[in-house]
């Protein structure tokens, strides 16, 4: 009789490779930016953005609580959307956003190269990406 | 070994693959498009000068904000639905019904957004 995939170990199942632990950190990193998306959308309501900016502004501004966001909208200060909270919710946002992401395209990209070579440069380009958007995100956060 | 299609473009363009294919591709270019957006934004915005402001003033145009908006909201909300159905597989037997109402939210949501960006755009 053969054996039950439920009776393999953790180690068998092939649940610790790396595939794997990228298929998991998809679904969680999108809940994490769900968190953090309507944690950015609150914090605008409190601020006044009920008064001074739109919908999609408010939606503009969830996707990324950056102050260059908001700066073409009515509100009459803009000195608390700089603040280090929204700072590091966007610098949060921004890693989180980036590791999905560029996984995302490596993903894509395996269905269209199949040598072993091509996705091994694919790996490299996607590294190279993560720590140049990653660094260039982080500057202009913090610089803004 | 190269990639090899026994599938030609006439036959694949005829793919029934229904609702749930319709989602899988829309996920696909919504994902695309926002990646290409966001390297350019960055960069754009990281080079700065004549360059990097024509391109920032073309990403807040509200044509431009319409198409970016489908691609940001049909990814996070069908990505919502991708992600509640992997967590909780006795819900995948409802898939399709989970699709309808994904399409009911995203109609909701981003036909509010557009409403207001028209209206924006057009000094409203």
């Amino acid at each position: 009789m053969a054996t039950k995939s439920r009776n393999l170990s953790i180690a068998k199942r092939g649940l610790m490779s790396f595939e794997t632990i990228m298929w998991v950190f998809t679904r969680l990193s999108a809940l994490g930016m769900y968190a953090l998306i309507l944690f950015g959308i609150i914090g605008a309501l409190v601020m006044g953005a009920r008064n001074n900016m739109n919908f999609a502004d408010v939606m503009r501004w969830g996707f990324m609580p950056n102050v260059t966001h908001v700066e073409n909208t009515d509100l009459p200060d803009t000195t608390p959307w700089a603040s280090p909270l929204w700072k590091l919710t966007a610098s949060a946002l921004l890693i989180i956003a980036v590791g999905h992401g560029v996984h995302g395209l490596v993903v894509i990209a395996d269905d269209y190269i199949a040598t072993a070579k091509g996705r091994q440069v694919v790996r490299i380009f996607s590294g190279i990406m993560i720590l140049s958007m990653i660094g260039i995100g982080l500057y202009l956060i913090w610089t803004s | 070994m190269g990639l090899k299609r026994n599938v030609g473009l006439m036959t694949a363009l005829r793919y029934k693959g229904q609702g749930p294919f319709l989602t899988y591709i829309l996920h696909r270019i919504g994902g695309l498009g926002m990646a290409v957006f966001i390297s350019v934004h960055l960069l754009a915005s990281f080079v700065s000068g004549p360059g990097g402001r024509l391109i920032n003033n073309i990403y807040q145009n509200w044509v431009f904000q319409i198409v970016i908006f489908f691609c940001v909201l049909f990814h996070a909300i069908n990505g919502l639905r991708i992600t509640i159905l992997d967590l909780f597989p006795r819900l995948i037997s409802y898939h399709r019904q989970a699709i309808t109402v994904e399409w009911v939210v995203f109609a909701a949501v981003y036909g509010f957004a557009v409403f207001t960006i028209i209206r924006t755009g057009l000094g409203g």
